[in-house]
């Protein structure tokens, strides 16, 4: 900002830069700029100082342990596991939500997505309480079946679920809402049985949304800590994701901490460029 | 595929109430026409199957399709019925040949098959060259042949048109006009078309049927509604005057309602016990004269003042308020012979033999 000196002067070199201003949208108010750009500092010094303090010489080293590889390959598989999971119930739960008409509807949507604002670890204290050896649900399963959920992989998947799908449930039933419902009336005319209609119009229609939900689902699986670490414990090649790792890799060795954080920095970057083009802002509500 | 459709029922839905008598035989194109809010598309949507009637019945031949008293019910799916949408609806993530065979494949049969099936009407509908486009990249009046071809696929018994032609614009509207007449003429069961463009209902349709408010105000060939028209709505899409009154049978002179008096001609069943009538004029029967007309055989001839101008194309229709008020329509020429603005005083004059007189009830 150059300082003005008087009105005359001020006048005329707006009259001089007017034709390089026409753009009448774009112009940043200085507050908000100043604000913005300390928010992007915010948000990214401390990846820059990722990326600055990465032990490069060492990293191959460190990625080629086989606990490293473990923990990413059990993350992936957990994470994909739970995103499948949320998918088969929760995208017909997402229908219902949209569409079905009963009492307690409202505090029905209200109660399914209460895990989107649930500290993670409550979550992992409550499926503990319900599937846990000596749960309210989890007693019985051991009782008749001899099943376990908690500190296995499934139970890594359950916990990554339990967080996760509601992300998935309100991104794909904002679709369903916005859904014209002329498309699937014209199919029903056309012959079409409601769970044809279901699966050949209302699921492609929604299919952008779908992407993103599912995407949006697995990327916060895969970066799942409290509800994991509280319900299915911390056991290398079983239970231990990379957030677990890098976690108890601080402790002990900060370099491998660094390589593993910079793994899932990576993954999250590819997220980011699968949901950049139309994905994110054509389907999500988010 | 040769049972014609019967429609006694009534439609009750959140204070709006439809109730139609209707019969359409086989072959047959029944156009209904009114004003937005009549419930055209209610009517359509029940024989569609997509709301159910409160009270009567819906048959198509012997088959009860829809039947409030003994709780009969055939869901949409299962209904023998072709719809084409005003918006077409065409799947967005279906190509052509795919939103065609949807029907086919709705009903079991495999992709290859029905596939087949659909190429029978993308060939009859001309639609090859675009069998593999998505809709959006089709124009309207190729959209709309691929929801005809994606209704007709379906195998219906009776064919059902909301508004076929008011997404189009006027240019590509008058082909699509004349090959979706030869299309309805090739189908072997009743269809119905929804419209609220006359002249769309007159081209289109073998008989009309005009709603208003719910009701079924007219039933007839699209030559005796537009000659004889029973509403005032009916009057002006067709561009007649039309007056209610009274008909003293000695002198054949009509007192109207609105005031003022007419000498009509009366149409052979136009004797009404209680000489109630309607009365048509043309505008383009009614000739305007500056002067006071002393010596004519004119029979009708009333004083009014022209209350507004408007150019319809080569010509001007003026409304002129009098007793009868009436539009008159004059030619370029003679509005600057006579010298015609608004606020001019003017003459009117009708012949008796171009004032029709009809009973109330609708010709």
């Amino acid at each position: 900002m150059t300082t003005a000196r008087g009105p005359v002067a001020a006048e005329e070199r707006r009259q001089r830069r007017a034709p390089h201003e026409r753009r009448t949208g774009g112009v940043v108010p200085l507050p908000l700029a100043v604000l913005a750009t300390l928010a992007v500092l915010f948000l990214l010094v401390p990846l820059g100082a990722m990326l600055l303090r990465a032990p490069w010489t060492s990293l191959p080293r460190i990625l080629e342990e086989g606990s490293v590889l473990e923990a990413l390959r059990l993350s992936l598989l957990c994470a994909s596991a739970a995103t499948a999971v949320s998918l088969l119930v929760g995208v017909p739960l997402a229908w219902v939500l949209a569409r079905a008409e009963f009492r307690g509807l409202p505090l029905l949507r209200a109660l399914v997505t209460l895990p989107l604002v649930l500290p993670p670890v409550v979550g992992g204290v409550a499926l503990l309480l319900a599937f846990g050896r000596l749960g309210v649900v989890g007693r019985y399963l051991d009782l008749w079946f001899g099943f376990t959920l908690p500190f296995t992989t499934l139970g890594v998947i359950a916990a990554e679920a339990f967080v996760a799908m509601p992300f998935l449930v309100v991104t794909v039933e904002g679709a369903f809402r916005s859904l014209d419902r002329g498309y699937e009336e014209a199919a029903v005319t056309l012959g079409a049985s409601r769970l044809t209609t279901f699966r050949r119009v209302t699921l492609p229609l929604v299919g952008p949304s779908l992407v993103a939900g599912s995407v949006l689902c697995w990327a916060r699986a895969l970066g799942e800590f409290g509800a994991t670490i509280t319900f299915a414990g911390n056991f290398p090649g079983r239970t231990q994701t990379m957030p677990l790792a890098v976690y108890l890799a601080m402790e002990t060795d900060p370099d491998a901490a660094l390589a593993l954080s910079l793994v899932l920095l990576l993954v999250s970057v590819a997220v980011l460029a699968l949901l950049r083009d139309r994905w994110l802002r054509a389907g999500s509500t988010l | 595929m040769t049972a014609g459709l019967a429609v006694d029922g009534r439609v009750d839905r959140g204070g709006f109430s439809l109730d139609v008598q209707a019969r359409v035989a086989p072959r047959e194109v029944l156009g209904v026409l009114g004003p937005n809010g009549a419930g055209k598309s209610t009517l359509l949507r029940a024989l569609a199957g997509l709301v159910p009637l409160t009270e009567g019945s819906i048959r198509l031949g012997d088959t009860v399709l829809d039947e409030a008293a003994t709780d009969t019910w055939v869901p949409a799916e299962q209904r023998p019925v072709g719809i084409v949408f005003q918006d077409y609806r065409l799947f967005p993530h279906l190509d052509v040949r795919d939103n065609v065979a949807f029907a086919p494949r709705s009903r079991g049969a495999g992709r290859a098959e029905s596939r087949r099936a659909a190429q029978h009407w993308v060939d009859r509908l001309d639609l090859a060259d675009l069998a593999t486009r998505r809709p959006w990249q089709l124009s309207g009046g190729q959209a709309q042949r691929v929801a005809l071809a994606r209704a007709l696929a379906a195998d219906p018994a009776l064919l059902l048109l909301d508004e076929p032609l008011a997404a189009l614009d006027a240019r590509t509207r008058l082909d699509v006009r004349s090959t979706l007449r030869q299309h309805l003429a090739d189908f072997a069961g009743p269809v119905v078309v929804v419209t609220h463009d006359p002249l769309e209902a007159m081209v289109l349709a073998d008989r009309l049927l005009v709603l208003e408010g719910g009701r079924v105000v007219q039933q007839g060939t699209p030559a005796s509604v537009a000659r004889h028209p029973a509403t005032d709505y009916v009057a002006r899409l067709v561009g007649l005057n039309l007056y209610a009154g009274r008909l003293d049978s000695l002198s054949g002179e009509v007192t109207l309602d609105g005031g003022g008096r007419l000498v009509a001609t009366l149409t052979p069943e136009a004797n009404p016990a209680d000489g109630r009538v309607l009365v048509a004029l043309s505008p383009a029967a009614i000739s305007v004269h500056v002067t006071p007309l002393d010596h004519t055989s004119m029979r009708n001839v009333w004083r009014g003042r022209v209350s507004g101008l408007e150019l319809l194309g080569d010509r001007v229709r003026l409304q002129v308020q009098a007793e009868p008020a009436a539009i008159v329509d004059i030619t370029a020429a003679a509005l600057t012979d006579l010298g015609l603005e608004r606020g001019s005083d003017v003459w009117l004059a009708a012949k008796a033999t171009e004032t029709v007189a009809y009973p109330e009830t609708g010709g």
